[in-house]
């Protein structure tokens, strides 16, 4: 909310000479976030003048209407200023700024020759002068003092403005009355509370009939008819100067009183025109399928927790949409003569429901949803009726309606030490008194224990537990006499298997050359097709957001892939080409067929059945962890060419990351797969341990078309999540003995897998193979076609003696024995 | 003794003569030393040290000498050849020397040439300032908590006793999932939450992790951002110890001068409850507070909701953004460097940040 300091000013003795900061600050320590601080003055600089205008000539032969005029401002000779407004005449005060002011946005005012005249200063609009709700007509005065006086207190330039962020336990800061109050606290000055001023009670006849159904919903309705108001009086100056610091638009008398009184106080009010209420007001909860128009002039269909203000025969006719927005058949109009003064008391709870219900968060629903002291309704009408009275006339009924049904405020029964046993300073029970009682609470000490019955004031709605009165007593007390203390945790476990994973992951692949991203989870559902994706392929099913940010990507992703696509779309737009991205992050698999997760409270803990078939509900969230890759993984250089990446680059990034996270290469067999959006013929099956974790290899053309990425992208996606736990490594024994090593060439028909081949001959080598290795692959016409020849090195070695050359052969021989059984593989050139 | 008077040949007496052998030896030096490079100086070696050398010729006429004779001769043939052959291994040496230091001028190469033939990658900044923070608090005694992404609308508001009529619940712009019941979590205190549901006190926890909020994004704000949360749970734990453990966090993260101050404020969860500013003195723009994040004290109501009797057990708990350290920390200016994955922005940090 926006205020200026001159009202706060009229409720606590603020010292002389105090800063803008300085009520910041003061306004912070307390908890009131402050998110500019203004000073008026300080925005127009140089003269700012009251100045009456003497004569007016209009110019002619120009695109628009220009005057001439000859001002009055207090000097000797008149000053003459060429104005474009024509909103004013002969005789009338206006604010005139001379040559050498400035005004807000840099605007130097000079003396100088236009349309033909001298024009020296300007004559102001409220909007040249970055007045709040300022339009662009000229400023006439009324009653303004001689000309040539500072004009800055007449327009309301003289104040300091306060923008505030009141958080949403404090309801009673959104007011003048809360916030004097405060600073009264913060600055230790005298504070008159214009919210316990005695007012008139209720009486026993009424001013108008008035029934209240569900005294759940309104616990409190009190009213007062203002009959023969002058209804062409105006809003006199200061409400619709402050009115228009608070972002309140100005309506007329009546309602811009309620508007005033609601920020003064902070008790939400309605006018109603009495001629236009059709008898008796009932106040009840809406009948299934009633409609309101309210007065934005929005058609409402009511739901049966709001709370409505009718007239006429039982039920009635809703007239105002209680406690958020009035009704156009009631409101006060221009014409209005009697006005009905409404000043009520709604559940909070309510209120919050409807404004979200009906999108309506009026200046009434926040401040009623924040909670508002119970207690205002006769202060205020008392306060609406005493404006009206002096600036509209009238006369105000005898009569007091005062419908109070509320319910005794609950005690708080707080320990006396628990704030110094929560905050760690030594409060006394005297000190934790005195405190509480300064926020406006009612403390009882019992004198047989440390307990203190407390009553929360009645505007501190928020006030409930003890804990919230140890964060007043800590509040008041300041915050900054907390002490330091560093607390001794018990001896923990470290980093979690997975966690140590994830990050050992990370950083092999950062070292291997590939750049972190951190993309937005979303997809579109587009790219099930752009992919390839089978039908049945179950990353079609995925996550949707019931309000996302975009409507074209509504999905969490089900593949690390379709954002990580966008990213290295994005670099290559901006001119990167060659690109290696990884990234490990959540990927979201629905499970099908959960409902809604089940009911559970917050008075204890729930039951572990239920926090078990919650979480069943969500959706499976394993850690994926992917790769993509375009352009050149090694430049060309001083040294030569450089080198494309391609499927084997991103078969060796599943490497390095299985590596990383401690499997085993043993448990580790890449194989042909297919998978959507991998080239069919270039796309690898990660296993481990007979289990495929994921796929690696170049994308296929369709999905690179469709996808708008460059030739040859190539990728991998591995499911950290699904990887078995890092083996602790068993040591192995190291033969010092020399190595006997054998190159075998095989034959085999071309779509033999290398890796099949080499685990044939790994497998019947025998324990005296060390290592096998394929360090050749060639084709050629010679061998014929759909043969290829792969050239192993294979290392034989045993652990207690130097092998003989006829053990190692014999060794060789078994091995390739093996290979041609199963692959039909002959030794080449033999 | 004296052989003067033993019969000899005169041509044998010459080559044995002690003259005849200083000249070979004078000769040799004189030669070897003119061999300009070691492949003229093995040249050399046949005809001053080889089987035809004056020193070896002399040596086959010893034996023609009578035995009294021999045993002189043969040590000064000896001398001379050992004269001879230093003479050569001197010059050898000299002339290694010389070949090696030319090898090494000419094996020079230009170290300035660049080898960036496999570019370096880098880690994301925003995971590793939050891995240190994580790292931070585990050598404190602290693990590393975490929880779903898509998030039980219970766990993220009714737990953490943002109730669901309250204006609290609205501030927080959530992302609901189509499935009744789940949200994408606003914030990590839902793991605080899971934590205190399924351990027992002592908790002493960090909840590093990605969270969601229906902010367009712009230079302030992204709907995908990363928040680092603590939480403890323990006997006697008042304020005091929560200031103690911003203070040295603030002072881990940003130099010994930094340091914290609170003002009031508001969080559901929490009561008391305060933001936090640190004083950051190696700011960009000189030293300065900085708004670093939220904390207070564990509601007593969250405690009763996650099972920990609040009249036995206190907690604090405080939380702050990584993507907002990470800016002031780094002095980046535009929230969307950090989300957009632009590689020019996440090699300049490396692999640390």
């Amino acid at each position: 909310m926006r205020i200026g300091v001159s009202w706060l000013r009229e409720h606590v003795d603020l010292p002389d000479g105090i800063t803008g900061v300085d009520v910041e600050q003061a306004l912070v320590s307390l908890g009131i976030e402050v998110d500019s601080v203004v000073d008026q003055a300080a925005t127009v600089t140089g003269s700012l003048v009251v100045g009456r205008v003497l004569t007016i000539e209009e110019l002619t032969g120009f695109k628009k209407p220009i005057r001439h005029c000859t001002v009055d401002v207090g000097g000797a000779a008149p000053q003459e200023i060429v104005c474009g407004a024509r909103n004013f005449v002969v005789g009338d005060d206006v604010v005139v700024i001379l040559p050498g002011g400035e005004l807000p946005g840099g605007f130097t005012i000079g003396a100088r020759k236009t349309y033909g005249r001298m024009s020296a200063g300007m004559i102001c609009s409220a909007e040249e002068l970055g007045l709040p709700g300022g339009h662009d007509g000229i400023i006439v005065l009324a009653d303004a003092p001689a000309p040539g006086t500072d004009a800055r207190p007449l327009v309301g330039l003289d104040d300091i403005i306060l923008e505030l962020e009141i958080t949403p336990d404090r309801g009673y800061a959104m007011s003048v009355r809360g916030l004097a109050r405060d600073l009264s606290l913060a600055l230790k000055v005298p504070f008159r509370d214009a919210g316990l001023v005695s007012a008139p009670s209720g009486t026993v006849d009424v001013p108008w009939s008035v029934t209240v159904d569900d005294q759940k919903g309104c616990d409190r309705f009190a009213a007062r008819l203002v009959r023969g108001i002058d209804p062409s009086a105006p809003s006199p100056d200061f409400i619709q100067r402050r009115l228009a610091v608070a972002g309140v638009r100005s309506i007329g008398l009546a309602v811009d009183i309620t508007n005033y009184v609601m920020l003064e106080l902070g008790q939400p009010m309605h006018a109603f025109d009495a001629d236009r209420l059709d008898g008796p007001l009932l106040v009840r909860r809406a009948l299934p399928g009633e409609k309101i128009t309210t007065l934005d002039g929005v058609v409402r269909s009511l739901d049966a927790e709001d709370m409505v203000i009718c007239s006429g025969e039982a039920p009635g006719t809703p007239i105002s949409l209680a406690a958020v927005m009035g009704g156009e058949t009631s409101e006060v109009q221009p014409g209005t003569t009697n006005v009905l003064f409404e000043a009520a008391h709604w559940d909070a709870v309510m209120v919050g429901r409807t404004a979200r219900r009906h999108k309506l968060f009026s200046e009434a629903a926040k401040r009623w949803e924040r909670g508002v002291d119970p207690a205002l309704p006769l202060v205020a009408i008392d306060r609406a009726v005493g404006l009206l009275l002096t600036h509209g006339g009238g006369t105000a009924s005898e009569e007091i309606l005062d419908l109070d049904y509320r319910a005794a405020a609950p005690l708080i029964e707080l320990d006396a030490t628990l704030p110094a046993r929560r905050i760690g300073v030594d409060y006394s029970r005297e000190q934790v008194i005195s405190l509480l009682q300064q926020v406006g609470c009612g403390v009882v000490a019992s004198t047989s224990s440390d307990v203190l019955t407390v009553t929360p004031p009645s505007w501190r709605s928020d006030l409930i537990d003890p804990a919230d009165l140890v964060e007043e007593v800590v509040r008041l007390d300041g915050y900054d006499v907390v002490p330091s203390l560093l607390p001794v945790a018990p001896a923990g476990n470290g980093l979690t298997a997975s966690q140590s994973r994830r990050r050992s992951v990370a950083r092999a692949l950062a070292e291997a050359g590939y750049v972190e991203v951190l993309d937005y989870p979303f997809m579109s559902p587009s790219v099930f097709d752009a992919f390839g994706m089978p039908s049945s392929d179950n990353r079609r099913s995925a996550v949707r957001l019931a309000n996302p940010l975009s409507e074209e990507e509504p999905l969490l992703r089900s593949t690390l892939l379709p954002p990580l696509f966008t990213t290295l779309r994005r670099n290559i737009g901006r001119g990167t080409r060659d690109l290696a991205l990884y990234e490990i992050g959540a990927v979201f698999h629905p499970r099908p067929g959960t409902g809604r997760p089940p009911v559970m409270g917050v008075d204890e803990r729930p039951s572990d059945d239920d926090l078990f078939a919650a979480d069943a509900t969500l959706p499976k969230q394993p850690w994926h962890v992917a790769v993509v890759l375009a352009g050149e993984i090694s430049p060309a250089g001083w040294w030569g060419e450089g080198r494309q990446a391609t499927w084997a680059d991103a078969i060796e990034a599943a490497r390095t990351v299985l590596s990383a996270a401690g499997v085993p290469s043993s448990s580790v067999a890449v194989g042909a797969g297919d998978e959507a959006p991998w080239h069919p013929g270039r796309c690898a099956a990660i296993e481990v341990d007979g289990t495929i974790v994921g796929f690696a290899g170049e994308l296929h053309p369709a999905a690179i078309s469709a996808l708008d990425l460059p030739r040859r992208t190539c990728a991998m996606e591995l499911n950290l999540t699904a990887l078995p736990p890092a083996p602790v490594v068993q040591a192995r024994s190291i033969s010092t003995y020399p190595a006997a090593l054998i190159d075998v060439a095989l034959v085999v028909p071309a779509e033999v897998p290398a890796a099949s081949v080499e685990s044939a001959l790994a497998g019947a080598a025998g324990p005296l193979l060390e290592a096998v290795r394929l360090f050749d692959v060639y084709e050629s016409e010679a061998l014929g076609a759909d043969k290829k020849s792969l050239a192993f090195k294979l290392t034989f070695r045993a652990p207690d003696r130097t092998l003989t050359v006829e053990e190692a052969v014999a060794a060789r021989d078994a091995a390739v024995a093996a290979a041609a059984s199963e692959f039909g593989a002959t030794l080449r050139g033999a | 003794m004296t052989y003067r008077n033993d019969p000899y040949d005169p041509k044998q007496v010459a080559l044995l003569d002690q003259s005849a052998l200083d000249g070979a030896i004078a000769e040799a030096g004189t030669a070897f030393d003119g061999a300009a490079d070691l492949d003229a100086l093995v040249a050399l070696k046949p005809a001053h040290l080889g089987d035809k050398s004056p020193i070896s010729l002399a040596r086959r006429e010893i034996g023609a000498l009578p035995p009294a004779a021999k045993s002189d001769a043969g040590k000064r043939v000896n001398i001379a050849r050992q004269a001879v052959q230093a003479a050569y291994d001197a010059r050898q040496a000299v002339l290694e020397v010389e070949r090696a230091a030319r090898v090494l001028a000419e094996e020079r190469v230009d170290v300035t040439l660049p080898w960036d033939r496999r570019p370096r990658g880098a880690r994301h900044p925003l995971t590793t300032l939050m891995e240190r923070i994580g790292d931070l608090f585990v050598g404190m005694g602290y693990e590393i908590a975490e929880g779903p992404e898509v998030e039980l609308e219970w766990a993220n508001f009714d737990a953490l006793n943002i109730r669901a009529d309250h204006p609290s619940r609205g501030l927080m712009d959530t992302f609901y999932v189509d499935t009744p019941g789940q949200v994408l979590r606003t914030h990590t205190s839902p793991v605080q939450a899971r934590t205190m549901l399924h351990r027992k006190p002592p908790i002493y926890v960090v909840c590093p992790g990605r969270t969601y909020r229906t902010d367009e994004l712009d230079a302030t704000h992204t709907p995908v951002f990363h928040q680092v949360e603590g939480l403890v749970v323990d006997e006697g734990i008042t304020m005091a110890h929560l200031k103690g453990t911003l203070d040295h966090f603030a002072k881990a993260m940003f130099g010994e001068g930094a340091k914290t101050r609170w003002r009031p404020h508001y969080f559901p969860f929490t009561e008391p409850s305060a933001e936090f500013d640190v004083w950051f003195p190696e700011h960009r723009d000189g030293p300065r507070w900085v708004e670093w994040g939220g904390c207070g004290m564990v509601n007593p109501r969250v405690l009763t909701a996650c099972g920990i009797d609040p009249e036995r057990y206190s907690g604090f708990a405080f939380g702050m953004g990584i993507e907002r350290t990470l800016m002031f920390r780094h002095g980046i200016s535009d929230m969307r460097e950090m989300v957009e994955g632009d590689v020019r922005f996440t090699t300049a940090y490396g692999m640390a940040v």
